[in-house]
């Protein structure tokens, strides 16, 4: 089997991220790591080979576009067990939006799968900046292939594709055939630390880096300046102030609660 | 005046709350044409409905042929209302399935697509969304430059508006590829009802979190006597106390209800993610300290075990 996993180098949630003053997102003032979603996608496509009858004979490739740090996102892949790497890098990428980047992942699969074809593409639910949830889909559209998305449990059996997704009105069970593109939830389960071992052996994994050229990408098709959307203004949110906090004392708290439920007419 | 397609999300032909809202967002921008893809027996009922919110028109399409097969087949219905309707926009809710359609629709009409909208306003008929970033503690506006705007729109982003529209229905029949037909659902199990607002679209929301223990009872009970939808989060989740589908937070629902209540819940950037924008926050932990009261309006400091049942008691009291 050979599986492309896309995923995507971000800003760290937990730090104060921002926008630049042309509006795209600050990704050099704010740490970068591999989107903690992506994770469960490189979890999931390791334990597909794993369980395969023979693993030997699938290749995980960890593929990411975006700018020079973001190869940390595909080295941390390598750590965590895929078998090579693909950075997709090149300067005119920069402020893309969904439709450039889906069609630079597009090319970039493509070439990945010029001497064997790709089974499957697989990506997170989400990315943790942006977090469109649209890309696969837009994978799926430009490649010609059947999206599975927002899966909770994959399994496969040769080129059968099967998997659970928890929907708002109901749990689904939903099938096709590979090649497809699949998106995981973090319901699939906790993505794997790498390992010390594993951090030695992924400096010795082959890693390419791809400029837009290579994959046949024209320049004038991607990047801030062609994007088909356009963020005009960008402000903080002033962080909310701290109301009233009570401690509960022998049952105070209860009426208090209560009162200031009355007080802002939700009883 | 341009048609404005909004796309409607029901279930089993009952019209969901978030679609009436976009039937008020499109009438700022051109004239509103729903386009219901359903049961053809269930047309009627959703029709009735679509025009007492002010559909001018409706385009109905049987699904009996695309049922089960997801959302390719959608976006090229979609595609096909697009190239007949020339619309000024499509409007989507953004639902896991919406946005996925407007990916579709986005690649396939060679148009911006915008996510996730709060708002949206007309600009001399260009509609200008507002969106809320980085979990929530940032706001962008923006606006589509290719194509035809397609934008999907948050629940509670605008407010119903009951003016009936002509609600001219006209039947449409896509042509749908193979290609469309791919990924099938082979089963489904649709979930219990719980009789309690749906969770995106109330407009009060009481949570619990790890500091339940896992016993739920008082959440659903001060959720009840509020009249509130009841949310989780992960942690409370992932010990299988409640079914994902009640997860608030960054890989769950986004909620921005009037009035958010949350029980045992720490605080963390993913689960703020989810609430962050509620109009008030109200919080009960046992710790002075958890990050959760940097939000709040009100908090309490104490065991949920003993507030919450005593607060319920007093409500419904106070209620009469
Ligand atoms: C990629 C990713 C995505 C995530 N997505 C989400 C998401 O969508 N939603 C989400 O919620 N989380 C999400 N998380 C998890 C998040 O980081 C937190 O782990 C989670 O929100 C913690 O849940 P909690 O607050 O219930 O539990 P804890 O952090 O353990 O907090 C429990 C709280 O309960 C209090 N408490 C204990 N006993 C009592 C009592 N008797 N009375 C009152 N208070 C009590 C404690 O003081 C504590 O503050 C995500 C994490 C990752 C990495
Ligand atoms: N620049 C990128 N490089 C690699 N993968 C990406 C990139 N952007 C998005 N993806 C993939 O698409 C998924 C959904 O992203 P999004 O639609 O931005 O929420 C992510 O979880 C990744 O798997």
């Amino acid at each position: 089997m050979n599986i492309v996993v896309c995923v995507k180098h971000v800003p760290d949630a937990t730090a104060d991220r921002r926008f630049e003053s042309d509006n795209t997102v600050d990704r050099v003032g704010v740490d970068g790591l591999l989107s903690e979603l992506d994770e469960y996608a490189v979890e999931q496509a390791l334990q597909l080979k794993e369980k395969s009858e023979d693993p030997a004979s699938t290749t995980v490739t960890a593929l990411c576009v975006g700018p020079e740090k973001a190869v940390d996102a595909v080295r941390k892949a390598l750590q965590m067990g895929c078998d090579q790497g693909i950075h997709v890098s090149d300067e005119a990428v920069a402020g893309s939006d969904y439709i450039a980047t889906s069609l630079v992942l597009a090319k970039a699969v493509e070439k990945a799968g010029e001497e064997t074809p790709v089974d499957l593409v697989m990506c997170g639910m989400a990315s943790t900046d942006a977090s469109g949830s649209v890309v696969p889909a837009m994978l799926a559209e430009r490649m010609g292939l059947p999206q599975v998305t927002l899966a909770s449990v994959v399994e496969t059996q040769g080129d059968q594709v099967r998997v659970k997704r928890d929907g708002d009105t109901s749990t689904e069970v939903i099938g096709a055939t590979m090649p497809l593109v699949l998106s995981v939830t973090d319901q699939t389960g906790e993505a794997r630390y790498p390992s010390f071992k594993g951090i030695m052996a992924a400096k010795k994994k082959p890693m390419q880096t791809w400029s837009l050229a290579d994959i046949g990408v024209d320049p004038s098709l991607v990047g801030l300046s062609v994007a088909w959307s356009e963020v005009d203004e960008t402000t903080e949110r002033p962080p909310r102030s701290q109301g009233e906090i009570v401690k509960d004392e022998d049952g105070s708290g209860a009426p208090a609660l209560a009162g200031f439920l009355a007080s802002k007419k939700f009883i | 005046m341009s048609e404005v397609l909004v796309l409607v999300d029901h279930v089993e032909g009952a019209v969901r709350k978030p679609t009436y809202e976009l039937l008020a967002i499109a009438k700022r921008l051109g004239e509103p044409s729903a386009v219901f893809i359903g049961p053809a027996d269930k047309a009627q009922e959703a029709t009735e409905k679509l025009t007492a919110y002010g559909a001018e028109k409706i385009y109905v399409v049987d699904d009996s042929e695309i049922r089960g097969y997801l959302v390719a087949p959608k976006a090229e219905t979609l595609q096909q209302l697009v190239q007949q309707a020339s619309p000024a926009a499509v409007l989507i809710p953004s639902t896991s399935e919406g946005k996925e359609i407007g990916a579709r629709l986005a690649i396939k009409t060679e148009s911006g697509l915008i996510t996730d909208a709060v708002d949206v306003q007309s600009d001399g008929g260009v509609p200008v969304t507002t969106q809320s970033v980085f979990a929530g503690s940032w706001t962008t506006r923006s606006k589509v430059t290719q194509g035809t705007p397609i934008i999907t729109v948050k629940p509670n982003s605008a407010e119903p508006e009951q003016t009936a529209g002509a609600g001219a229905v006209e039947n449409f029949a896509p042509t749908i590829s193979d290609a469309a037909k791919l990924a099938k659902v082979v089963a489904s199990q649709p979930r219990q009802a719980s009789g309690r607002p749906e969770l995106t679209e109330a407009a009060i929301v009481v949570s619990g979190g790890r500091g339940t223990g896992g016993d739920f009872a008082p959440i659903e009970g001060l959720a009840d006597a509020l009249g509130a939808a009841v949310g989780a989060s992960r942690a409370a989740v992932d010990s299988g106390w409640m079914p994902h589908s009640f997860q608030v937070g960054q890989t769950g629902k986004t909620v921005s209800p009037q009035l958010y209540v949350a029980n045992g819940i720490s605080g963390a950037i993913q689960h703020r993610a989810g609430m962050q924008t509620s109009k008030t926050i109200i919080a009960v932990n046992k710790d002075e300290e958890a990050p959760i009261f940097e939000l709040v309006d009100f908090g309490v400091v104490g065991d949920l075990h003993a507030i919450l049942p005593a607060a319920t008691e007093e409500i419904t009291k106070r209620k009469g």
